[in-house]
């Protein structure tokens, strides 16, 4: 029971980054490797914002999420952008270089140290029965669920939101009743990379520490849940992280702990690999 | 058949004289114990990226896993060596490493490569970091501490002579009539199954080779560093020489060996910059990628046969 | 006039599939292009919507000069297209793909009245106006397609291959529309293979081959031409 509740916190932080996964695949289809390290800039900004303009955790939590929406935007326009029309791979491989920028950029100008993340509210544990739940886990699950829940009213309600769904289903049809597509598309990086933003400050919080390679390991975990229904849904990505959450502390539960991510890895292939169908949608061969 | 004896036998000759020109140069001190390292480093990768590109450049698939066979051969053969350290045991390590690697890649391989690309390049990566987790956790490994100690059997003649090898074997596996089936998946999937060329078959030996001589470059790695730890192995390694073979372009072994030279000139050079020089190198990787998506050299090879050619026809010429 | 494309050239790389046209569309008419496949034709009208940006040439719509807008303003100046293969958002409802036609419109109440002028057009529609548009027929996606262009108050119309694989009753249903659309004040510009059903309804039309034009005419007197019967109507 207890594993159940640390799973949800860990598991709304992975659904936060996978939906960003999610969107930005659903919609240029490439798999923005740089996403975790967005999240990892999400932690880096409120560490710096709570500890040097003593900002409280909502101030940080919000300005992490605009900092963060910018810098996705940022990185669409300069890396993404001019590589619409080339081939898929070239665009992944830049995808891997941002990432790589990011990490190292960080690690260069902020050292690769560990640090700690500010204490920006008292721990308070509650306990029910056997099962103890801190103020933070409820935090994050809360947060995390409200803006899950903002998104999907972002995507279905508003015109922006109706622009992504075009877009994603079909570019050029999209182009032709009037959608801006780079607005779209930067839009969408802005939405995702907020969702990371969010999950950065907040994961800092609850684990305590934060370094330039934190978004790594968490990046490729979600990208795991983004697959794990069906990329492209944002509903399924939600799903996603909170099973693969699960999925990490019922190992680690049982006594695995050292193959938790091995697990997570395992599951991927195995996902990749009974139902890819359910994951590329349908499975259709490309241009004969 | 005999026309590429011919060409063979030329590039065997280019590397004797080669390795006696280097050998040279060492004597009289034009380079020196530094420059050896550096030379050692740059073979290593060399192995390591044309592995990968026979992999990305020639049947299109995209790996990220190439630092877990990588992995699998540097334990095997440290392994080894340090039981039998000799170079017997180093020839025995590397051809253990390169089986048990190229078993790993089969059995892996043939399900995986029918994804496409995104996929695939995710799949291989997770196969990598499962086979980092698991050195992680066994007790022959030593766990995260990793090995050390291991006996230094990878000299500068040994890593030499198995770039030659390794490059043998890729260069001539490019050029068969299975080298061409594989250029044709990557070409075009669809056209060449029509054509009755079994896909997954090739892109799996493809994958094996590439696999076979990651564990060949890394068992050199692992006997000449003498210690290796499952951190050695992790994605960012993998990406690493991912760049050698993006930067010098997707299906040019001979860019392969001109980027692997380049950078790790540009390592030596660049060595007390530590992360700073990542930073360049991720920046030079998006650069490349905006502005000249196929590399340096794209797909152009220095080839002897070529050179074979243009000489005959200046020779005609003259004659005539 | 409504639009008028001048001496429009258009590359793919180094193919050059347009080869200096012009054409005219006056308001109120329906205009044909027809041509075998490869001829250019859906190269023009992607240019025309701000798709693909020509090499050289004017396309002036309303006395002004659009060649080098975006495709969204294009679209808001009143240019609606229906592209070729229907190409109506697969995932969305009936409904929400007329909505999505209606992108750049303000005017909620209009909208409103439009949907069910759409609705009396395609009862079809109404019928099944929650299903996901990918579970409809060919025939019933093209009426979407056309709603969905509808829906935007465009004044002129691209059409491209409507008929194309349609069961003939639905081709004559479709130009039956197009024809009826005409009557409602819309321009249209038609790209068509079936130009037999094309020139038959068009006031004027065009035959494209190879990225140039070779003739022009009044749809009747293109009917009636021999090398277009030999060419195009299998004469």
């Amino acid at each position: 029971m207890q594993q159940l509740v640390n799973g949800h916190s860990l598991g709304s932080i992975y659904a936060l980054l996978a939906l960003g996964y999610t969107m930005v695949y659903g919609i240029i289809k490439l798999i923005n490797f740089a996403h975790g390290d967005i999240y990892m800039l999400g932690a880096f900004w409120g560490y710096y914002v709570i500890n040097q303009l003593h900002f409280n955790f909502w101030l940080a939590l919000v300005s992490a999420m605009l900092f963060c929406a910018l810098v996705g935007v940022v990185i669409e326009y300069l890396a993404y952008r001019p590589l619409r029309n080339s081939p898929r791979i070239a665009a992944l491989i830049t995808a891997i270089g941002v990432s790589f920028l990011l990490e190292n950029g960080m690690a260069y100008m902020f050292s690769s140290n560990v640090r700690s993340f500010p204490q920006a509210m008292k721990v308070h544990q509650y306990h029910l029965g056997s099962i103890s739940i801190s103020n933070i886990q409820i935090l994050i699950l809360v947060v995390s669920i409200a803006l899950m829940i903002l998104l999907q009213l972002i995507v279905r309600r508003t015109k922006m939101g109706k622009a992504m769904r075009g877009v994603s289903v079909d570019p050029d049809a999209a182009q032709l009743i009037g959608i801006n597509i780079d607005r779209t598309i930067s839009f969408t990086f802005a939405l995702g990379s907020a969702m990371a933003g969010a999950a950065g400050v907040m994961i800092g919080l609850y684990y305590n520490s934060i370094d330039p390679l934190m978004g790594m390991t968490p990046g490729i975990k979600a990208f795991v849940a983004a697959v794990l229904d069906g990329i492209g849904l944002i509903l399924g990505a939600a799903i996603g992280g909170f099973v693969i959450g699960l999925l990490e502390t019922t190992m680690q539960a049982l006594g695995f702990s050292a193959f938790k991510d091995a697990a997570v890895y395992a599951v991927l292939i195995i996902i990749l690999l009974i139902r890819p169908a359910g994951i590329l949608g349908k499975k259709i061969k490309e241009k004969v | 058949m005999k026309k590429n004896l011919k060409y063979n036998l030329t590039w065997l000759a280019i590397m004797v004289v080669g390795y006696v020109v280097i050998n040279l140069l060492e004597f009289v001190g034009v380079i020196d114990q530094f420059g050896e390292n550096t030379m050692v480093l740059i073979g290593i990768n060399i192995i390591l990226a044309t592995g990968l590109n026979l992999i990305i450049g020639f049947s299109g698939q995209f790996s990220l896993g190439h630092a877990g066979f990588m992995a699998i051969g540097a334990y095997v053969c440290a392994l080894i060596t340090s039981s039998i350290s000799t170079p017997m045991g180093m020839a025995i390590g590397m051809i253990a490493g390169a089986a048990v690697s190229a078993l790993v890649a089969l059995i892996v391989g043939i399900p995986t490569l029918r994804l496409d690309g995104d996929y695939l390049a995710i799949a291989t990566m997770g196969v990598a970091e499962i086979i980092r987790i698991i050195l992680n956790n066994l007790k022959i490994t030593n766990g995260p501490a990793g090995l050390y100690n291991i006996p230094l059997l990878a000299t500068w003649p040994v890593v030499y002579l198995m770039v030659c090898v390794t490059t043998l074997i890729i260069v001539n596996f490019i050029h068969s009539r299975d080298g061409r089936a594989v250029m044709s998946v990557r070409e075009n999937e669809i056209a060449s199954e029509s054509m009755g060329v079994n896909t997954t078959k090739w892109k799996v030996l493809a994958f094996v080779i590439g696999a076979a001589t990651a564990a060949i470059g890394g068992a050199l790695h692992a006997n000449y560093i003498q210690t290796i730890a499952p951190t050695d192995f992790g994605i960012m390694e993998s990406i690493n020489i991912l760049i050698i073979v993006v930067l010098g372009g997707i299906g040019s072994i001979t860019g392969t060996f001109v980027a692997a030279a380049v950078l790790g000139l540009l390592d030596m050079i660049l060595q007390n910059f530590g992360t700073l020089r990542m930073v360049l190198y991720s920046l030079a990787l998006i650069l490349l990628m905006v502005f000249k998506p196929s590399g340096l050299l794209g797909t152009w090879e220095f080839s002897v046969r070529n050179l074979f050619n243009r000489f005959t026809k200046s020779k005609q010429k003259g004659d005539a | 006039m409504l639009l008028e494309v001048e001496d429009l050239s258009v590359n793919y790389g180094v193919i050059q599939a347009v080869k200096g046209v012009s054409f005219k569309v006056n308001e109120g008419e329906i205009v044909s292009l027809i041509g075998a496949n490869g001829a250019g034709k859906t190269t023009i009208l992607k240019t025309i919507s701000g798709l693909m940006k020509p090499s050289g040439g004017k396309i002036v719509y309303e006395g002004h000069e659009i060649q080098k807008q975006k495709s969204q303003k294009i679209v808001a100046g009143g240019i609606s297209q229906v592209p070729e293969g229907r190409r109506i958002f697969a995932g969305l409802t009936v409904l929400e793909n007329l909505q999505m036609g209606a992108f750049l419109r303000k005017d909620r109440d209009g909208l409103k009245k439009d949907y069910q002028e759409v609705f009396e057009r395609f009862p079809v529609l109404r019928e099944r106006k929650n299903q996901d548009a990918a579970t409809l027929s060919g025939g019933e996606q093209q009426m979407l397609a056309m709603g969905r262009a509808l829906t935007a108050k465009p004044k002129l119309l691209l059409m491209d291959e409507p008929s194309m694989g349609l069961a003939p009753i639905f081709i004559n249903e479709i130009f039956d529309i197009i024809q009826a659309i005409k009557q409602q004040g819309t321009t249209v510009l038609l790209i068509e293979q079936n130009a037999s059903k094309a020139l038959a309804i068009a006031d004027r039309g065009y035959v494209l081959a190879t990225g140039n034009i070779l003739m022009t005419g009044t749809g009747q007197e293109l009917l009636a031409n021999e090398d277009v019967q030999k060419a195009y109507l299998g004469g």
